[in-house]
């Protein structure tokens, strides 16, 4: 891999523009990455970053613009395009084949190895010695679906670097990791740069993109709203230039009051259709006027738990009880006439009907009551009431009730989500990843109510993956890690380091 | 051990051989496909259109090679066809596939009368005759197991072996196993899976029609209408059953040319079971299959799942 430490070529893009239909995803964005250097594209949920990487990767084309590499311009029509300017991707969600070894990754549709049949023994030895030139740990002989997440991104760097780049896109690289994974990240990433490498590091979040990168392009509404050294800056003024003004997220204050239990889980187990074991011996509580959130790194259990809660799916052990009454494995309704209300992690598969109206969407949990139907037959006057008030109250941005949800923003359509839940004025509230993907007013709109909840002595499950949000909000916090609790921390005792050591799954 | 060299017991082993043959073929083919992502239900009618194109080819040619070089070439072109929806518009391949092979059972019927009439008496060809090995055709067991068989048996054996090699050992077969697990990544990584998959299920097509054919010009020398008679279907099962791998599906597939030799021996003894049933006893074993292994263990993840290109 000698080409590496030759001058590496550095990226320039000017004036892209890619739009999809009428959406804009990027218009007019222009940012130069130079050779060892670490550069941050920073900006929310939906700003654009995403898109971005994907016209660098070849996987989408921009309508306008240019992209120039070590002063060429170029056109990425395709991913073998992509790799021969030596260009390396790492995609949020990774892009490797888990039945296959690390060696068959990195071989596949590489043509230094297609020959008949590749000598993955040798290919495995040269992997592992790239490896450890950078400090990047693989075993090339393991089945990749088999490693841990932070070692299966460490294949994906290697990947990226086996096949010669010499500009490394990270997207998102440690939206998965735990905070001391990632702290195990950047100094790779700064021998890389050191090395001669160009790296771009996409993020949303503010700390890392000051630890890690040498200049910052902020990016909002797919447009560049400011160009920094990291040096030169302080987080207060990039996190301007990301809102676009002074937005403070909400953070909860006071001292917990918590009433009786609302939700008990005891010792909940549960294992999936593929016969994995999911949950081990889940048991937490939430007391009326308490938030508790459950924390850990992305799918270690805490979408099991909280579908076997509202009774989606059937866990084969253990009980949950709603403010005293069992509850465990009977049907969604009987949840939802218990005081349950449920904001599910993933919008689109679990949440919306995409192309009903937004009043369907509204009443769709209460569709068959008598408040909204007669002898069978719907009303139509108290549902589109029902929305309207929705829509005022929970301030859903839309051109009218009857548009499909699907057309709606993110923020708003999941501002029907949560009124819908809300509506019911819920004892208890099972949130699930309740701000994903939303900007950052959305995101405190949302954070808001779930606070109000509290205030109003509702019992709030919340579950997320992003520590900050739990920070802020939770009276305590429950760990996942594989399915189980590793710890459980009171609001006076919260510290970074101690849940990260949890998430990783270092029991207290 | 005066039975090891009963003659019924040799026919037995040979016949249980020689009707594994078609579904191991059509198995075998099936494995392409469905370990690149598609789930090819259409192999019953590529099977039927092998079976009739190799004999009609066989009768006016009498060439037996080139019969089952056409087979081949139509299976392919079938599967082909199959994938521009399966693959190309992105269609239910399941419906795709059941509606493919109530085409093709339609399109060999008629042509077959087109080509013969529909009088009674059916058009025969002189099929493969088994190559003689002399006195190892005389061995107890492996004798009607190995040595009492036509060159297609042969090939199709050597077809098992090759299609380990290009699966497990081959650049081409991890490049498949790839697009059919995550076929995103394999984009990535610069692979074109339409084109794999294209490739694939037109292979699946040309060895289902090789398995057709043999129906035709190896074991009968007649065709009749409906010949498969649901072997398409019964290769999906011992796919199954034989977890995606060559040697698994040809142990499965000799296992339900056990279970059919022994429903047609079975036929000849005053038993007491009606005729019917016994006929059963195969497709009855094919349930049983699928009833007790999940379909879903061990399958390919992206199976059955349009892929889109650029998508996501």
């Amino acid at each position: 891999m000698s080409q590496l430490n030759e001058a590496a070529a550095a990226v320039a893009r000017r004036n892209i523009r890619v739009a999809f239909g009428p959406v804009v995803a990027n218009d007019d964005v222009s940012f130069a990455v130079e050779p060892g250097e670490i550069h941050a594209l920073l900006g929310e949920n939906g700003a654009g970053k995403t898109t971005l990487m994907r016209a660098l990767a070849g996987l989408l084309q921009p309508q306008a613009g240019s992209i120039e590499i070590g002063g060429q311009p170029v056109v990425i029509d395709g991913p073998l395009e992509a790799r021969r300017l030596g260009i390396g991707m790492v995609h949020q969600h990774f892009m490797l084949v888990p039945t296959l070894t690390v060696a068959e990754n990195i071989a596949l549709g590489l043509r230094e190895v297609r020959t008949w049949f590749p000598r993955l023994d040798q290919l495995a030895d040269e992997i592992d010695a790239l490896g450890a030139r950078y400090g990047l740990a693989v075993n090339a002989r393991a089945l990749a679906g088999e490693l841990s997440v932070a070692s299966q991104q460490r294949v994906e760097i290697v990947k990226a670097l086996y096949r010669g780049a010499k500009i490394l896109v990270l997207d998102e690289p440690t939206a998965v990791l735990t905070p001391q994974e990632a702290a195990a990240l950047f100094p790779v990433l700064r021998s890389l740069a050191a090395a001669g490498t160009a790296i771009v590091f996409i993020s949303h979040k503010l700390n890392e993109v000051m630890a890690v990168t040498d200049r910052i392009t902020v990016l909002r509404r797919g447009k560049v709203a400011g160009s920094l050294r990291t040096a030169e800056t302080e987080p207060r003024e990039i996190a301007r230039l990301m809102v676009g003004g002074e937005v403070t997220l909400p953070q909860l204050e006071g001292m917990p009051t918590p009433g009786r239990p609302l939700l008990e889980v005891d010792r909940l187990g549960l294992t999936d259709a593929r016969g994995v074991r999911r949950l081990e011996a889940v048991s937490l509580s939430v007391g009326a006027g308490e938030i508790v959130a459950v924390a850990g790194v992305d799918g270690n259990g805490q979408q099991e738990l909280a579908e076997a809660i509202v009774g989606l799916q059937r866990p084969d052990t253990g009980r949950v009880l709603i403010d005293g009454v069992e509850m465990t494995n009977r049907p969604v309704a009987e949840g939802i006439a218990a005081g349950l209300a449920h904001i599910p992690e993933d919008r689109h598969r679990t949440a919306i009907f995409e192309r009903m109206s937004v009043t369907d969407n509204a009443v769709a949990e209460e569709a068959g009551r008598p408040r909204f139907a007669r002898w069978g037959m719907r009303r139509r006057g108290e549902t589109q009431a029902f929305a309207a008030q929705l829509v005022a109250d929970y301030d859903v941005r839309l051109g009218s009730v009857e548009q499909a949800i699907g057309s709606l923003s993110g923020g708003n359509q999941q501002k029907v989500v949560l009124g819908r839940a809300l509506s019911r004025d819920p004892r208890l509230l099972v949130a699930v990843q309740p701000t994903r993907g939303l900007d950052i007013g959305a995101t405190a709109f949302l954070q808001s109510q779930l606070l109000q909840r509290r205030a109003a002595g509702a019992a709030v499950l919340l579950i997320s993956t992003e520590l900050d949000e739990v920070l802020a909000l939770a009276d305590r916090i429950v760990v996942l890690f594989k399915g189980r609790v590793t710890g459980v921390v009171a609001r006076a005792d919260f510290s970074v380091e101690q849940l990260g050591l949890l998430m990783a799954g270092r029991t207290a | 051990m005066e039975f090891l060299a009963d003659p019924v017991l040799a026919g037995f082993i040979a016949a249980s051989v020689r009707l594994s043959i078609p579904i191991l073929l059509a198995a075998l083919g099936g494995m392409f496909a469905e370990k690149s992502g598609v789930l090819n239900i259409g192999l019953e009618g590529m099977m039927l259109i092998g079976c009739f194109t190799g004999f009609i080819t066989v009768h006016w040619s009498g060439n037996l090679w080139l019969g089952a070089g056409v087979a081949v070439l139509i299976g392919a072109i079938a599967g082909l066809g199959l994938a521009f929806y399966a693959v190309t518009l992105r269609s239910n391949q399941v419906v795709v596939g059941i509606a493919f092979n109530l085409l093709m059972l339609g399109v060999s019927a008629y042509f077959f009368r087109l080509a013969f009439g529909s009088g009674t008496a059916s058009p025969r060809i002189t099929p493969f005759a088994p190559i003689d090995f002399g006195p190892l055709g005389e061995i107890p067991i492996l004798g009607p197991l190995l040595f009492q068989h036509d060159p297609l048996t042969y090939l199709s054996l050597a077809l098992v072996v090759g299609g380990w090699l290009v699966m497990q050992r081959s650049t081409i077969g991890l490049s498949i196993k790839a697009v059919g697990e995550h076929p995103e990544a394999a984009e990535t990584l610069g692979l074109d899976p339409i084109a794999i998959r294209y490739a694939a299920v037109a292979v699946s097509g040309a060895l289902a029609g090789l398995g057709g054919a043999f129906l035709s010009i190896s074991a009968t020398g007649v065709f009749l209408d409906n010949m498969t008679a649901g072997r398409g279907y019964i290769a999906l099962a011992i796919l199954i059953l034989g977890r995606r791998h060559p040697f698994g599906v040809l142990v499965a597939a000799l296992l339900f040319g056990a279970a059919e030799a022994l429903q047609l021996r079975a036929q000849l003894l005053p038993s007491g079971v009606p005729l019917q049933f016994l006929i059963m006893l195969p497709y009855v074993l094919t349930i049983v299959v699928l009833a007790v292994s999940s379909t879903r263990s061990g399958a390919p993840a992206a199976l059955g799942q349009p892929y889109e290109k650029g998508g996501g």
